[in-house]
């Protein structure tokens, strides 16, 4: 079976002056199977949503996609017209974005929101179109959904507004969802709520979803599957289950053990030494070696994508069981 | 939201009756009607009588007062020059500069909105270099200077257009209007023209600031998101968020067209409040100076209590707080 989302080395440049293009993504790729959830982490500056709006075709200008392939439903995205990608967005992927507070337009109704979203797709009239608007802000979890139509965003709390925009992007029922760091901005407990009301929705119309966050928390509880992403470049992927419990990537080891646990509460919390590269001036050959540990003069020529079973890795040196017989670099290709 | 309309209200009027105090003591300082009023061969007789049918003789203070409670008639005396009602010969030259005024605005938004509206959305093409580069002329050429070159190109060169007067008007509710004849509309379009050019550039610039900043927000690209159609996102999603700056900004301004309307009127002999204030000005023709700068104040004040309202009606994040 076809995957539902393939993307295949994409690498998405913003131009600068005087000076070689930014990729801020840089030969990714991964793909997606229909109802499977993707956690994708990574420290914040990563390329993470630059990622999300190259699938979505919204990488702001004069950024672009420089190289790469992405397929959904076996069509090569960049095959299709903006009409045609326009047909695609909204209605079979869609996207919540970070911060509820600037999502939604501050001088339209959520009736109107909604129901353009609707209106953009399907033929129907407004009656309908609203009733199906105050369906999936009822099944979002908003209170007296029939009134709260006709309020404007403004009217919300923060943990309401991603409640309307996670209804709005639910209103097609998407193949697949974007969705970018959605509780970042919100306080926790809201957070374990939209989080779980999300998962049960996606659940029920086995939605793809992309999960976007820097934390390793949240991916371990909601993920099937997780892609590591360091300054532009994926340096670890595979089923949650065995990245974070084995992990192979030190970036990887590093996220992992400045997540606060139970065992670790109270103790300090092993943070990842040194700062995030600026993606205008990246170390060369593994972007990590500044940072690693376990880092050598093997480290300065990019290490080669290692596969393992069902995950893959970007490391010379990686940890875990299987570390001495990938260690020399040549019992893998 | 009640009581913040009735307390603005109540702002306004403490506004109106300020500037009836500046008024009376401005035009108390600027020369002697006297002077004008009577002929120099006069007896002395003559002359009391004339000071005294004006009221010329009572204290200043009593003068404050009888002109306030002419104001509250409606009454500002009669013009000196016209021997009539100044606020009669002020009203009939009313509807000529309101028709000026409000064609100038009308050219203001049918050009300024939808260049500014081009030159946000393509900053780096060469038509929206172009048109800003003309936007900046709009701003700095003098009004009084472009007038006259429009009617050196126009009138005199080219011969396409009239140069003065409104032409022939025809007669609504009793006022007189240009632009429902064609000789009518002829007359009016290169004052309009000329009395737009400021506001035009104002509002280009207005509207493409606008756009350049509601263009990068989330919500555009929320809006994108959701797969709307571009015609969509711009007819609606930016263009609402613009027109609140848009129309508070215009609104304010269309008070200072019709004050500015002065130097249109006068190079172009447009018979309307303008010429009239120059020609009264000169004239020492002190009713009417009063009425005028009274009805000044009453447009200013008003625009300004109705662009407030409508800020209110256009911004729901205002409503709410209004409410509150
Ligand atoms: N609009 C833009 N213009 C220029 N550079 C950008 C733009 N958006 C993103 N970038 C570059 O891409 C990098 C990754 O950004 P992003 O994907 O937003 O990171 P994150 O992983 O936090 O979501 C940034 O560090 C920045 O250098
Ligand atoms: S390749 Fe080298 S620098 Fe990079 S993670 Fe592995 S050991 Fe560290
Ligand atoms: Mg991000």
């Amino acid at each position: 079976m076809a995957a539902l989302l393939e993307v295949k080395n994409l690498v998405t440049e913003f131009p600068r002056h005087g000076a070689a293009p930014v990729k801020a993504v840089n030969d990714v790729s991964f793909s997606l199977e229909k109802g499977r959830v993707l956690g994708l982490v990574g420290e914040s500056g990563s390329g993470k949503s630059v990622t999300g709006f190259s699938i979505m075709g919204l990488v702001d200008a004069p950024g672009r996609v420089a190289a790469g392939d992405i397929f959904f439903n076996g069509e090569n995205l960049a095959d299709l017209n903006a009409e045609e990608m326009r047909r695609l967005r909204g209605r079979h992927i869609a996207m919540v974005f970070q911060d509820p507070m600037m999502t939604l337009n501050p001088v339209l109704r959520i009736e109107t929101q909604m129901t353009e979203t609707l209106l953009a797709h399907e033929k129907m009239d407004r009656a309908e179109a609203r009733a199906r608007a105050r369906d999936a802000l009822g099944m979002v979890g908003i209170p007296s959904p029939e009134e709260r139509l006709s309020a404007y965003p403004h009217e919300f709390s923060g943990g309401m507004r991603q409640r309307v925009a996670i209804a709005i992007a639910l209103l097609h029922s998407p193949e697949l969802i974007i969705a970018d760091e959605p509780t970042t901005a919100l306080d926790v407990t809201i957070q374990a709520q939209i989080i779980s009301e999300f998962q049960r929705l996606a659940e029920e119309r086995d939605t793809a979803v992309i999960w976007i966050t820097h934390d390793l928390a949240i991916v371990s509880r909601l993920a099937d599957d997780i892609a590591v992403m360091y300054a532009g470049r994926l340096v670890e992927t595979g089923p949650v289950a065995q990245v974070l419990t084995d992990p192979r990537h030190h970036y990887t080891r590093g996220l992992m053990d400045s997540v606060p646990s139970q065992n670790t509460r109270g103790a300090l919390l092993k943070q990842i030494p040194g700062m995030t590269p600026s993606p205008a001036n990246l170390p060369s050959g593994c972007s990590f070696h500044t940072r690693c540990g376990g880092a050598d003069g093997l480290c300065t020529k990019l290490p080669p994508e290692i596969w393992e079973g069902e995950r893959s890795y970007r490391c010379v040196h990686p940890l875990g069981a299987r570390a001495l017989d990938a260690i020399t670099g040549e019992a893998v290709s | 939201m009640v009581t913040s309309i009735i307390r603005r209200f109540i702002q306004a009027l403490f506004v109106i009756v300020a500037m009836t105090v500046i008024v009376f003591l401005a035009v108390n300082v600027i020369g002697n009607p006297v002077d004008i009023l009577i002929n120099p061969d006069a007896n002395q007789a003559e002359r009391a009588r004339v000071i005294a049918e004006y009221g010329l003789d009572q204290p200043l203070w009593r003068q404050y007062i009888d002109f306030l409670a002419g104001l509250l008639r409606g009454d500002f005396g009669n013009s000196f020059v016209y021997g009539r009602s100044a606020l009669q010969v002020i009203l009939e030259r009313f509807p000529a500069t309101l028709e000026l005024a409000l064609s100038a605005l009308v050219i203001a938004l049918v050009v300024g909105l939808p260049l500014g509206l081009y030159a946000g959305l393509r900053p780096r093409s060469v038509a929206s270099r172009i048109i800003m580069s003309g936007s900046i002329l709009g701003f700095s050429l003098p009004t009084f200077w472009v007038g006259l070159m429009f009617i050196l190109l126009f009138s005199v060169q080219l011969g396409w257009l009239p140069s003065n007067g409104r032409g022939e008007t025809v007669e609504i509710l009793g006022m007189r209007w240009s632009f429902l004849t064609e000789d009518g509309l002829r007359h009016l379009f290169l004052p309009a023209l000329n009395l737009a050019l400021f506001k035009t550039s104002l509002v280009l610039r207005l509207t493409r600031a606008g756009v350049q900043e509601v263009l990068p927000q989330d919500y555009i690209k929320f809006a994108r998101a959701k797969g709307l159609s571009e015609r969509r996102i711009i007819s609606v999603h930016v263009l609402k968020n613009l027109m609140i700056p848009v129309v508070t900004i215009v609104g304010l301004e269309f008070g200072s067209l019709i004050a500015f309307s002065v130097v249109t009127e006068s190079i172009f002999a447009w018979p309307g409040m303008g010429k009239l204030i120059i020609d009264s000005i000169n004239l020492l023709d002190r009713p009417v100076i009063v009425a005028y700068l009274m009805m000044m104040v009453l447009i200013f004040v008003g625009l300004n209590f109705i662009v407030d309202l409508c800020y209110t009606l256009l911004d729901p994040r205002v409503r709410l707080d209004a409410k509150r």
